[in-house]
């Protein structure tokens, strides 16, 4: 696998071409990703893939090869995801292991927990969730009040966690605890642990959209082996840090692009539902302005993503810029999923019935669900108030601590 | 920001440099309060000229540096931060850029290295209107027994005070409205028949309204295919109005940290002002615009370098994006700084007024939206 480092682009392009046409079932031409808010049997076909690309370290092609990872260049990475496209493949690989924890743990992790973590995350073996928000702490975060006391050989955690996505599905948690309940910030720590752990139990949250990808989790002396700390002991906050820009940054490529409608851009959408007046434009200017508006706010996006990541590349280090992206991401894709709606009219409005297409009812669902885009991983407020400190050094508002 | 070459690193710090000692706001001040006739400082262009700007483009046997719009961008980045009024644009880019693309080699030799040399100054007469509509060429260049014969009026012509040279977009056949039938001309700006009037805009640059009364121009002045021209101007224009997307930039980013830097030293009830997360968030929210404007202006001039099909749109993205940002941080410029920012001793007014005139440079944010729809089949 360190050859392919060696190879120009162009045979790295074919060398990824022929494996994936080789290894990617046609019957999942254009299927798209299992939905993740459903406990739904993968199919045969579905298991075959996310077997193969495990296999291959392809689903997180830049990890390293020692734990499973794909061991390729950045660039290499977007020739894999350009071939994925082109032959209308997903990635089977995903979730919160390769979003949030698992660049998290490379970074943090000791080498046992390297060695045991990360590859059944590389194969989508097990899936993690995130114990981070607590019905006391959302934005203000680090006043969660979940602790962790030392027990000698483990940790005794008692608690609650709210908003754990999907927990109900989840084989294990990563957790922020209190270890030290003097200090704030500093008497955080990140541990993990199986959540069939005696003690745990999850209860999920019914959303405005229908669907329960959030859960409460209750923990109740569960013992977590004190070889599950990541990170320094009171140095969680730390780790969570990094691990928040992780998810913010998953969290805004994927909302840019995410409350599109099915069958195709919201001009196809348009031109079906709204049609068409003598000059071929959308029959309806107000909306036309704001489908334009909208498409043009998603192409400088991913102009925006683009340039984050040649910049990382040749700077290495992360740009400025990317404290942008988790609200300016959100923004296109929340407009995106209102629009749809407005689109088709009271077709877009359907709650269930065979009145309704299945992508008919999936906008609709979606226009709920986005609302939780700007809330989720760290408000659009929150944002906006690492922008004003971090970025612009504007002094912290009146009482804020 | 983009990655840059070390020519291209070196021409932004020279030029950050440059403006920021040499020519700061105060000159643009200056301009205005001398009642300048040409709207810049003759010494400032000499200086310019002297670092090399106005050859960027031009290729090397002319006297130019050839190091590409991304470069050129660079340079109006920073003297766009201090409002600099200068004939870069229209000189360097539009005239250079047209007889680059639609020149004969005999053009080429003949203007080229004065202009590389900041010993010829031109301007891209285009539009005849109060908006800018290169659909609708209507100036007469009727056939003549050694040429043609131009009668008509361009209007808002950049730097047309200036002039040597005009690039004119005029009709050689066919009904206003229609892309076949524009043909481009050389003028010189002694050409007979030629009068130009200065229109005074709030930026206090040097616009010109340009007449040709019955002005020969001889077969060598044609610049491009004879009726076949649209296509070029468009051409032209996208890359100069690429180069407006970054002096707007560069006027949007200067705007916005005087803006942030006077939040933090303003106090008011006890605070500094910048304190208070009514403003902070929009700071915030000017930041990500600005981000965001930086990628589509980049974008634009990198397009133009690698020789893109996907330039014109992507010019419209840019323009688009970049005329709503500079136009939110120029009003947030003056509403932040209160009534000090209402002085004409500050300023702010003179972003403000830069601003909207940039903006309607080379088609407005309706007119580049609507053109991105057309080419992207909204």
């Amino acid at each position: 696998m360190a050859e392919t480092e060696q190879t120009d682009p162009d045979a790295f392009r074919a060398e990824a071409r022929a494996w994936l046409e080789a290894n990617f079932p046609p019957a999942l031409k254009n299927a798209g990703p299992p939905r993740v808010d459903e406990n739904e049997v993968p199919t045969p076909d579905r298991e075959l893939w996310r077997k193969r690309m495990g296999e291959k370290g392809w689903g997180v092609p830049t990890w390293p090869t020692q734990y499973g990872g794909g061991g390729l260049s950045p660039e290499q990475s977007r020739i894999v995801q350009q071939e994925l496209a082109r032959l209308g493949a997903y990635n089977p690989i995903g979730g919160m292991g390769v979003m949030m924890f698992g660049p998290t743990l490379l970074e943090y992790g000791t080498p046992e927990q390297k060695a045991r973590h990360i590859p059944p995350i590389v194969r989508a073996d097990i899936r993690w969730c995130q114990g981070f928000s607590e019905p006391g702490a959302g934005s203000d975060l680090a006043s969660l009040q979940t602790k962790a006391e030392d027990k000698g050989d483990h940790w005794l955690v008692n608690g609650q966690k709210v908003w754990t996505s999907g927990a109900q599905w989840a084989d294990w948690c990563f957790c922020l605890v209190r270890t030290d309940a003097t200090r704030k910030h500093a008497g955080i720590s990140f541990v993990i642990f199986d959540m069939k752990t005696p003690g745990v139990e999850v209860r999920p949250i019914r959303l405005i959209s229908g669907a329960s990808p959030f859960c409460e989790t209750f923990l109740t002396d569960v013992k977590v082996p004190k070889a599950n700390l990541v990170g320094p002991l009171n140095g969680g906050w730390d780790v969570a840090k990094r691990l928040l820009q992780h998810e913010r940054t998953s969290i805004s490529g994927g909302s840019a692009a995410s409350g599109s409608a099915p069958g195709g851009s919201l001009k196809d959408l348009a031109e079906r539902y709204v049609g068409v007046d003598a000059d071929g434009r959308i029959a309806d200017a107000d909306l036309r302005l704001r489908i334009l508006n909208n498409e043009m706010e998603a192409r400088i996006f991913q102009q925006t993503a683009l340039r984050i990541m040649l910049e990382a590349k040749s700077n290495a280090g992360p740009s400025l810029a990317s404290s942008i992206l988790k609200n300016a991401g959100t923004r296109v894709g929340q407009e995106r999923a209102e629009l749809a709606v407005e689109i088709m009219g009271h077709q877009g409005l359907g709650w269930e019935g065979d009145s309704f297409s299945p992508g008919e009812l999936q906008v609709g669902r979606a226009l709920l669900y986005t609302k939780a885009f700007t809330i989720y991983g760290g408000s659009q407020e929150v944002q906006s108030n690492i922008i004003s400190k971090r970025v612009l050094g504007l002094p912290d508002p009146p009482g804020a601590a | 920001m983009a990655a840059l070459t070390e020519e291209q690193v070196m021409l932004r710090d020279a030029a950050r440099d440059w403006a920021r000692e040499k020519s700061p706001v105060s000159a643009l001040r200056r301009v205005r309060d001398a009642d300048l006739p040409l709207g810049f400082d003759p010494a400032a262009w000499k200086a310019m000229a002297e670092m090399g700007w106005p050859g960027v483009l031009i290729p090397e046997e002319y006297g130019g540096s050839a190091f590409g719009y991304l470069s050129l961008g660079q340079i109006l980045e920073e003297t766009g931060r201090t409002l600099t009024a200068s004939p870069l644009i229209s000189t360097a880019l539009a005239v250079a850029s047209a007889l680059m693309l639609g020149g004969t080699t005999e053009q080429q030799a003949a203007w080229l290295p004065r202009i590389a040399a900041g010993e010829a100054i031109g301007a891209l007469a285009v539009d005849e209107g109060p908006r800018h509509a290169p659909d609708s060429i209507a100036l007469a260049a009727t056939s003549a027994s050694d040429g043609w014969t131009l009668s008509g009026t361009k209007t808002f012509v950049l730097d047309g005070m200036a002039a040597d040279i005009f690039v004119v977009a005029a009709r050689t056949s066919g009904p206003a409205g229609q892309a076949q039938g524009v043909s481009l001309f050389l003028v010189p700006a002694d050409a007979a028949g030629v009068s130009r009037k200065r229109l005074k805009l709030l930026d206090s640059r040097g616009v010109a309204q340009v007449t040709f009364e019955g002005t020969p121009v001889g077969r060598d002045a044609l610049l491009g295919p004879l009726g076949g021209g649209a296509p070029l101007l468009e051409q032209v224009l996208d890359r100069a109005r690429a180069g407006v997307c970054a002096e707007m930039l560069g006027a949007a980013l200067q705007a916005f940290e005087t803006t942030v830097d006077y939040l933090k030293v303003r106090v008011q009830f006890g605070q500094p002002i910048g304190s208070f997360q009514a403003l902070q968030h929009r700071a915030a929210r000017m930041f990500m615009e600005l981000e965001l404007a930086r990628s589509a202006v980049e974008a634009a001039l990198q397009a133009i370098d690698a020789g893109s099909p996907e330039v014109p749109e992507l010019v419209s993205l840019a323009k688009a994006k970049m005329g709503d940002t500079l136009h939110l941080v120029s009003n947030e410029m003056i509403q932040m700084h209160g009534g000090i920012g209402m002085t004409d001793a500050h300023d702010a007014g003179f972003y403000l007024k830069r601003a909207r005139v940039a903006e309607a440079t080379y088609g407005s944010q309706s007119f580049h939206k609507e053109r991105y729809a057309r080419l992207t089949g909204l």
